[in-house]
């Protein structure tokens, strides 16, 4: 399990970057739009839910990666 | 990280029944004025917010936004840190002073008409006021009832909390649906839409009335006594790795998938049959308030079941029967509103002034209204729903069976959450992974999935209007695989 959990890590490192990715390309189109809520909610995507989604998955994957979360199946 | 089992506690069954009573109820009330304002949106915005002033809409849409998810966590953090360094029970008294004041100012406040500009004004600031105290709330209320409560019970216990936010939205619904009836459309729109802010006031009063009685947490109480009361709770919760993956761990393996569960089974299927399937309002308000009420004490179930059978079984039970039944599930509650697969009985056409309303009737029981209103700008046409008898009780089971997912992940939550940490960050660090899992990933939830509904349909999907579910799927998915892989099986007692 705890060999799976270091390979999981570069995933998880992997999927917040292409999420990252995704949601900017996805949100900085909300924020062309014409219509205000659009724009709003794109600017609440790209400054809140994308960075927490990125930041997170990013150094769950390096604390899984360095071996952190072995000792919770010991 | 190291496990310690709790010492048996010595709370007696009198006080701790008293202890979830006055916590419950001060919750259950932060709930239910907090969701008043989501469920009166539509109102409040030709009240406060007119569409044809730009500024008062992007204070409309901050409103929404910014209280409803962002300012939560900051909630979460200011309040969390004041819980661990004061104490949990004089900081969940300010949460619910501050949360039931607003509600009470927001009634007051006369429209846009009358006050311009500060109206709005005004109204954003009481908001962003409500989700800061509802960040701070949650956290207090759970860790002061987890450390009263006996270790082995802790999830039993702590699941009446969780019924809270459930019962407060119900609450919510019946206070609007009932003012409603009571003072008819007209007046309630006009006016009678204060009646539910203004009542706050009078919930607010009994409850802090019930919670002055309450003492400190007694493991609190202890560590304050000891002199071991953290002297900066955000430090060592976010700034030492060995309590940042935790936060982390709660947050990916749990309450992201748990939010987005909670919101999808509670909000996106409301605005789902509203929105996609046009029924009632009154009628799709009652649907989903009676699934609610069939569906809490589930909460109180799998809280107890979380104390034999562990928090995670659960919790990723729930996560699980999301991922895999959403799609059929919206698929037959599509099928019950869809019309163009029902047979028509009769068909009967009136014509006031502007607007022609055609009602057509099925043999299902169910009734169509089809309102066109001649105006400046062409001609708008509106769909009313009204399901028959076994429509009506079939989407109550549909909504029920969501919202019993609801309770699979959200009963046991508070009590996994606390046991994740030690007494000294607790209120801190459980409170934001919460509030990020549920104000964010879920609160976001109604959003995405329309916005995801919206690219489907204009890239010619095929079924778009399930295409929205992707994003709770999704999360719950990520959710679950992080879940099942790093979290322990056993409930962990972290004292």
């Amino acid at each position: 399990m705890n060999s799976l959990k270091k390979i999981l890590g570069f995933c998880w490192i992997a999927l917040g970057l292409y999420i990252g990715y995704d949601r900017i390309v996805d949100s900085l189109h909300k924020i062309a739009s014409p219509q205000l809520d659009d724009r709003i909610f794109g600017w609440v995507v790209l400054l809140v839910l994308t960075p927490i989604i990125v930041a997170g998955l990013v150094l769950f994957g390096y604390y899984s990666l360095k071996g952190e979360y072995d000792e919770q199946t010991n | 990280m190291p496990e310690t089992l709790a010492p048996a506690s010595v709370t007696s069954p009198r006080t701790l029944r008293s202890v979830i009573a006055a916590s419950s109820v001060g919750t259950l009330i932060e709930w239910y004025d907090f969701y008043i304002f989501g469920s009166l949106s539509a109102i409040i915005s030709t009240q406060f917010f007119p569409k044809d002033n730009p500024t008062a809409a992007l204070l409309s849409a901050l409103a929404v936004f910014a209280a409803g998810f962002i300012v939560r966590p900051f909630g979460a953090l200011v309040f969390g840190r004041l819980g661990d360094i004061v104490g949990r029970k004089y900081t969940f008294m300010v949460t619910l002073l501050l949360m039931g004041g607003s509600t009470f100012l927001i009634g007051l406040i006369p429209g846009y008409e009358s006050w311009g500009m500060l109206s709005p004004l005004l109204v954003l600031l009481l908001r962003l006021i409500q989700g800061l105290a509802l960040g701070g709330e949650y956290g207090g209320a759970a860790t002061y009832v987890a450390e009263y409560a006996p270790p082995e019970r802790r999830g039993y216990f702590t699941s009446w909390i969780q019924t809270t936010a459930t019962l407060g939205l119900f609450l919510s619904l019946a206070v609007i649906v009932a003012t409603r009836k009571i003072l008819g459309v007209e007046d309630f729109e006009s006016w009678g839409w204060r009646i539910p802010f203004l009542v706050s006031i009078v919930l607010v009063g009994t409850s802090v009335f019930i919670r002055l009685k309450m003492n400190e947490s007694p493991v609190f109480s202890k560590l304050k006594t000891e002199g071991k009361v953290s002297k900066n709770p955000l430090a060592e919760s976010f700034g030492k790795r060995e309590n940042l993956k935790m936060v982390l761990l709660a947050l990916l393996g749990a309450t992201a998938g748990q939010g987005v569960v909670w919101y999808t089974g509670q909000f996106y299927a409301l605005s789902f049959i509203q929105k996609v399937g046009h029924v009632d309002f009154e009628q799709s308000s009652e649907i989903v308030a009676i699934a609610l009420a069939l569906a809490t004490g589930g909460f109180v179930l799998f809280g107890w079941l979380s104390d034999r059978w562990g928090r995670k079984v659960i919790i990723l039970g729930g996560m699980a029967l999301a991922v895999l039944t959403y799609r059929p599930l919206y698929q037959q509650m599509y099928a019950l509103t869809d019309v163009s697969t029902k047979t028509e009985v009769s068909t009967q056409t009136s014509i006031q002034n502007q607007s022609t309303t055609q009602v057509t009737s099925y043999t299902d029981g169910s009734q169509v209204q089809k309102i066109s209103v001649n105006n400046s700008q062409g001609t708008e046409v509106k769909y009313v729903l009204s399901l028959g008898n076994t429509g009506y009780w079939t989407m109550v089971l549909l909504i029920w069976i969501q919202v019993l997912y609801v309770t699979m992940v959200y009963g046991p939550i508070a009590a996994f959450l606390v046991e994740m940490f030690p007494t000294r960050i607790r209120y801190t660090s459980m409170s934001l992974p919460y509030h990020i899992g549920n104000g964010i990933f879920g609160g976001l939830t109604p959003f995405l999935a329309v916005a995801l509904v919206e690219k489907a349909t204009a890239n010619q999907e095929s079924q778009p209007y399930l295409a929205g579910l992707w994003y709770p799927i999704l999360v719950a998915a990520i959710c679950f695989i992080i879940g099942f892989i790093y979290l322990s099986s056993r409930n962990r007692i972290h004292e």
